[in-house]
Order: C-alpha cells, then sequence, then structure tokens
C-alpha cells in the first residue's frame, strides 16, 4: 500500500510540475462544454414563426402577442392551411407554427379547455427545446393569469387547466434535443482524458528509461498499474462534477436522476477507458504514438456514438461499430440519468453492456502488459 | 546471506538466455563476494544487460542457476528485488521531479517511510554534497550529477547489492572519477558492487573482472591476473613513416596489436621471447630507422582486444571450414 502510494504522489508531483497537461485537464471541459454550450443557444431566439389563425378572436390575437413578446417568435406570416406550414418549413422560411383552432376565444371565455397547437420544425433540432419549452411555459403562465382573472371574476377556481398548448414536432419524431449535448460531454471528456493521459503516463516512463529502473524495484505490477492510474480516476471525476455544474449552472442541464448512481455506474465507464489506455501503453513506443493512438480511437467515438449524430441515423454497419464502443452505453446512461431521471433497472442493460466491453478490454490489456513488463 | 562472508552474494552456473535463435548469454558462471567491486567487461550487445537482468530475476534463464543475495534467481524475484538497487546506463530520475522528491520516492518504495525515510535522504545528499541543491528540478543537473543523484538514489534503501549497468556511459572524465570514487565508498561501507563498462580505465578500478563476449565469458579474475593470464608483452616504439612501420608489424608473427598514439607505437605481442629483437629485425629488413625503444606495461584494454581478436579468428576460420 505504502508502495502504491509513493506511485500515486509521484505522479501528482510530476502532474504538478506538468502545467500545460495540468491546464489542460482543467481547460478541455470548460472550454469544450462553453463551446457546445453556446454552440446551442445561438439562434434560438427570433425563430421565424407563421400564424394559422383559425379563430381571429381578441384571445387568438392576444395569444399570439404574448409569443412575440418572448422575444422567441417573429411572426413572419399568416397562412390558412397546414399545407402552407408544410411548404413554409420546407422551403426555410420558418420553423415554427402556432395553430390556433376556431373557437378558442369562446372556450377561453367559457372556461373550457382551449387548446392551442405549436408545430415545430424538427430537423433543425437545436431549435426544437428552446420552441417548445417556451411555448410550454407561456402556456402555463398564460393559463395562471386567465385563472387568476377568473378566480377574481367568480370567486371559484377552475377545475380544469384553461388554457394548454400542445407542441407538436414534425419531421423528426425522435426528438434529439440539444441539451443532450452537455451530459454527453461528460462521456466524450471522460474519454479522452483517461485514454490519453494513461496511454501516455505509462509510454513516458518506457521512453525515459524509468520503467526499467521500476520493474527491479518491489513494486509490483498491479501496484504500479493502480499507483499511476488513481490519481487520473480522481481527476475523472473532477471533471464530470465540472462539467455538470458548469452545464446546470451555465445551461440549466438538468439532472432529473440520482447523481450517485450516475457516478457509481461512471467507475465502470472509466475503467474501461483506462483498461483501453493500458492496451494503447503496450503497443505505443513513443508518447505521440500514444497521442495519435488515442485520437484514432476518439474521433469514431465522438462520430458514432450518439454524441453528435443520432444513432438511430446510422446505416447498420456503423451501428455495429457503435455498439462496441463503451461511450454509446455511457451516453445512454448518463442521458437517461441526468435528462430522463432513469432509475439502475432502466439503465441496467447499457450498464451490462458497459461490463461485457470492460471485461474484454481488462483482459486483452494485461495480458500484452504481462507481456511488455516480463 | 546466513552467514556474511562465507556465502558469495552472486553465485551463478551455467547461466544462458536464448532470443528466438540468438544465444544472448550462454554458459556463463561467476561467483561474487561480499564487499567486492565487480566488473563485467564487453563491447555492447556482449550479452552484459541480459546477464544482470537474469541476475535481478526480472529475466527468466533459457538455462542455468543461480543465486543473489541468497535468493534463487528463478524463483525467488520478489525478494532479490528487495534487496538489490539497480541503476541503468540511461539516466533513471524522474527528470521533472526535484533531487528530493527523486529520493523520496525511491525510498518509498523500498518500503521506507517518515523519519527513517528523511534521514537517510539528508545523510545520502550530505555525501553527495547536494544539500543546498535539494530543490533543484533533476533535469536542470548536469549530467555527471544526474549520474551521481541516480546513484545515490539507487542506494536510498541501503541494499546489500547493487547492480550498475554502464552507469558513466556519455559522462566526461572528471565526472567519471567522482563517480568511481562514491562507488568505492559504498562498497566501503559493505554493499557488493556488480558493474558493466566498456570503459577500459574503469576495469582496472574493479576488484576483479569478468570479461564477455558474444555472450560467453572469456576470462574472470583481478585486473593483474586478467592481464597476466594473457601472457601479453607490450612495447613502446619510436620511428621513422609510423604508418608503414605499423603495416610491417603487424604482419609479424607474434604481434597481437599495434596501436598509435601520437608519434608513439604500442606493440603488443603474444608469446614472443624476445620482442626487441622481433620489431627492431622487421623494422630494419625496410630500413626503418628504431629511435626510441621501450618495455610498457601490458594493461586490462590490451588483454581484453587481444582475447577478442582471437575469439574472432578462431570462428572466421570455423566458417571458412564449413564454406568449404
Amino acid at each position: 500500500m505504502r508502495r502504491l502510494l509513493a506511485v500515486a504522489w509521484k505522479e501528482l508531483v510530476q502532474l504538478r510540475r506538468d502545467r500545460l497537461t495540468f491546464g489542460m485537464m482543467v481547460g478541455i471541459p470548460v472550454m469544450q462544454l462553453l463551446l457546445f454550450g453556446y454552440a446551442i443557444n445561438t439562434d434560438v431566439r427570433h425563430m421565424p414563426t407563421v400564424v394559422y389563425d383559425q379563430d381571429h378572436s381578441a384571445e387568438s390575437r392576444d395569444l399570439v402577442e404574448r409569443l412575440v413578446i418572448t422575444g422567441f417568435y417573429d411572426v413572419v406570416g399568416y397562412v390558412h392551411n397546414y399545407e402552407d406550414i408544410g411548404r413554409e418549413m420546407r422551403i426555410g422560411h420558418s420553423h415554427v407554427a402556432v395553430v390556433i383552432p376556431p373557437r378558442f376565444g369562446r372556450a377561453l371565455r367559457e372556461g373550457t379547455s382551449a387548446r392551442a397547437q405549436l408545430v415545430v420544425d424538427g430537423s433543425d433540432p437545436q431549435t426544437v427545446a428552446s420552441a417548445t419549452n417556451t411555448a410550454l411555459s407561456l402556456g402555463a403562465a398564460y393559463a395562471l393569469d386567465l385563472s387568476t382573472e377568473r378566480l377574481e371574476k367568480t370567486g371559484r377556481g377552475a377545475g380544469n387547466t384553461p388554457l394548454s398548448i400542445e407542441p407538436t414536432t414534425w419531421y423528426n419524431p425522435e426528438l434529439k434535443t440539444a441539451i443532450y449535448v452537455v451530459p454527453g460531454l461528460v462521456g466524450v471528456i471522460l474519454t479522452m482524458t483517461m485514454l490519453m493521459f494513461t496511454a501516455m503516463a505509462i509510454v513516458r516512463e518506457r521512453e525515459r528509461g524509468t520503467l526499467e529502473q521500476l520493474i527491479v524495484s518491489p513494486v509490483g505490477r498491479v501496484e504500479l498499474v493502480v499507483g499511476k492510474i488513481v490519481p487520473y480516476i480522481v481527476i475523472g471525476y473532477v471533471q464530470m462534477t465540472l462539467i455538470l455544474g458548469v452545464g446546470r449552472l451555465v445551461f440549466h442541464v438538468p439532472l432529473q436522476g440520482s447523481l450517485p448512481l450516475l457516478y457509481a455506474l461512471a467507475s465502470v465507464f472509466i475503467a474501461a477507458n483506462l483498461a483501453l489506455g493500458l492496451f494503447f501503453s503496450t503497443i505505443a513506443k513513443t508518447q505521440q504514438q500514444a497521442m495519435q493512438m488515442s485520437f484514432f480511437w476518439i474521433l469514431p467515438n465522438i462520430l458514432l456514438s450518439g454524441f453528435m449524430f443520432p444513432y438511430e441515423g446510422m446505416p447498420v454497419p456503423a451501428q455495429w461499430v457503435s455498439q462496441i464502443l463503451p461511450l454509446t452505453h455511457f451516453l445512454r446512461i448518463v442521458r437517461g440519468i441526468t435528462l430522463k431521471g432513469s432509475t439502475f433497472p432502466e439503465v441496467e442493460g447499457e450498464f451490462m453492456r458497459l461490463v461485457v466491453i470492460l471485461v474484454v478490454l481488462v483482459v486483452l490489456s494485461s495480458l500484452r502488459f504481462r507481456k511488455k513488463l516480463g | 546471506m546466513s552467514e556474511p562472508g562465507t556465502t558469495p552474494v552472486i553465485h551463478a552456473e551455467h547461466l544462458s538466455r536464448r532470443f528466438g535463435d540468438l544465444w544472448a548469454v550462454r554458459d556463463v558462471s561467476l561467483t561474487v563476494q561480499r564487499g567486492e567491486i565487480f566488473g563485467v567487461l564487453g563491447p555492447n550487445g556482449a550479452g552484459k544487460s541480459t546477464t544482470i537482468r537474469m541476475l535481478c530475476g526480472i529475466l527468466d534463464p533459457s538455462g542455468g542457476t543461480g543465486s543473489v543475495v541468497g535468493y534463487d534467481i528463478a524463483k525467488q524475484s520478489e525478494q532479490i528485488k528487495q534487496n538489490i538497487g539497480y541503476m541503468t546506463q540511461r539516466f533513471s530520475l524522474y527528470e521533472d521531479m526535484t533531487v528530493e522528491e527523486n529520493m523520496r520516492f525511491y525510498a518509498s518504495i523500498y518500503g521506507m517511510g517518515g523519519r527513517e525515510r528523511k534521514e537517510r535522504i539528508d545523510e545520502v545528499l550530505t555525501q553527495i554534497g547536494l544539500l543546498d541543491r535539494r530543490k533543484q528540478i533533476a533535469g536542470t543537473l548536469s549530467g555527471g550529477w544526474k549520474q551521481r543523484v541516480a546513484l545515490a538514489s539507487s542506494t536510498i534503501h541501503r541494499p546489500p547489492l547493487l547492480f550498475l549497468d554502464e552507469p558513466t556511459a556519455g559522462v566526461d572524465p572528471v565526472s567519471r572519477r567522482h563517480f568511481w570514487d562514491q562507488i568505492h565508498r559504498i562498497a566501503d561501507q559493505g554493499t557488493t558492487v556488480l558493474v558493466t563498462t566498456h570503459y577500459m580505465d574503469e576495469a582496472e578500478r574493479c576488484h576483479r573482472l569478468a570479461f564477455i563476449f558474444r555472450g560467453q565469458l572469456l576470462a574472470t579474475g583481478t585486473p593483474t591476473e586478467v592481464v597476466e593470464m594473457r601472457g601479453l608483452r607490450v612495447a613502446e616504439v619510436e620511428s621513422e613513416r609510423t604508418i608503414d612501420a605499423a603495416e610491417l608489424l603487424r604482419k609479424a608473427p607474434g604481434v597481437e596489436e599495434v596501436n598509435h598514439f601520437g608519434h608513439v607505437m604500442r606493440v603488443a605481442t603474444r608469446g614472443v621471447s624476445e620482442p626487441e629483437t622481433l620489431i627492431r629485425s622487421v623494422l630494419a629488413a625496410a630500413n626503418i630507422a628504431v629511435q626510441r625503444y621501450q618495455t610498457g606495461r601490458p594493461n586490462v584494454e590490451d588483454a581484453f582486444v587481444s582475447m577478442v581478436r582471437e575469439d574472432e579468428a578462431v570462428r572466421k576460420s570455423g566458417r571458412g571450414q564449413e564454406a568449404a
């Protein structure tokens, strides 16, 4: 144990000296988070909107006005049927349509359920989330206004919701919202850090000739590997916390599920990446090679895991590749827990796949590692 | 190590190691006593490092047996690792850590901690005279200092046996002297040292030597013994037309080696009863005047070169016969 701690301490001392690497460990997650995060947020305001008002009442005009005031919707025209909405969206004139059915105003006045529809162009997923979210909260606020008003008039509250806006997403029923990116970043950053820095940390010892010194010392293989890796596990969790924290503060990424569950399940994902980093370190002869191998691995991870492009949209062979990437499964877990509030039984399937990948990687890398050191 | 002084620290018998078709080490037997500085000499690729790696227990021998500090090299490598120090030809410190941090790390992996570790580090730093530079980053030290810090680090746990694999490769002569003073100091404190080198002046500073060439042991003994065993006689000759003279002497029977040292030729002969007569007659036949003749002392390098030459000649003739 003392030897293991000695190795971990040494690793931290070296890390502290290596300002660049240390800076990268904190800088990469924050930079990527802001990049991706703000990329999501650009242009969600002033979405070109058409209105299909079948009611032409004071109330319908009031609703449109309230929507415009939020700043998210710019009314660019009025249409008179659903076909026109489709045409407007296809040629890119508008991304949103507000549909107000006949008798909307009367329903509101009578206090029965009034409904309006918000049609959103899902082929531009970045707009979907904010378009629907804004409309929904606006609807709720409007409804509250109305019930307060009625409460003042009649002295009794409404039994039913006086107004509901029903968002419908067209062209992309499997709604992929941009808010998915931030939890996904947790997985991407962990892959980068765990893989690259582990592979490089071990190759560096070989490159500089210090590994040989350690082999003839009483430090065992397990002590050496675990000792070197522990600091990086800690760093991995720090990065994860950083991303989730900044994501929440800056981009209001929700956390629906259990944080301890997420941290616990992340350990398997971290371990899988560390094992892979070890495996790379047995192949690479120089730190540069280790770096290149890491990038070679990270690129398909970003493209095929579902981080950037939806899994469902990939051709079948790409989906097979996607299945063997640890990131694919971790992304589903992290999105499930943060965004959907998934519980363990709900992500167990993905978790088990992650475990299988981990076992395979551990076996592979320990076989290679034994050979190379012996 | 039941009774120090009686059991040899290293005892190897018929040690061999094969890599594929190549025998890196073949049938090496050697014994090193406690407190000795034992030198292993040989050119690059002779099998020196392979031998050391087997003795450390990190490389399994293909054949033969050995015991190091009382433990079996094939079965008890963990115990061996606890009791040896090891320093390679490559700089084996962490360049981005300070002198003190390096020592602290090595002390810790040998199980030292707390006060004991701190005191030992202070002691070692005082010995090598680096107390005031303990906070210096190791990578900024000069080459000679790096090697001395590395040596101090590899003996921080007071190992009974120290392996040094070409520790002074690429270090300037003055630093090498300092380094060897340090080795002698360590040996005086009771540590046995096995050192490989291809510097012949360093070989003469060892208590005993082994010549290794193409994986085989050619000779062992004290430097004097090894030289005497070879039966060389050396003459230092100054003459005219030294290039021609050297050419003629090399062809003469019994002449092993002719080397130029400035204006002086160093002529080593073997099995010649009257080297002076031989040399003078060869040169006289070519009308080359000898200006000065002096008998010299054969050294380890002469003996080593002579042995390697003979070995190569035997191999060449052997191959010639095979071809014919």
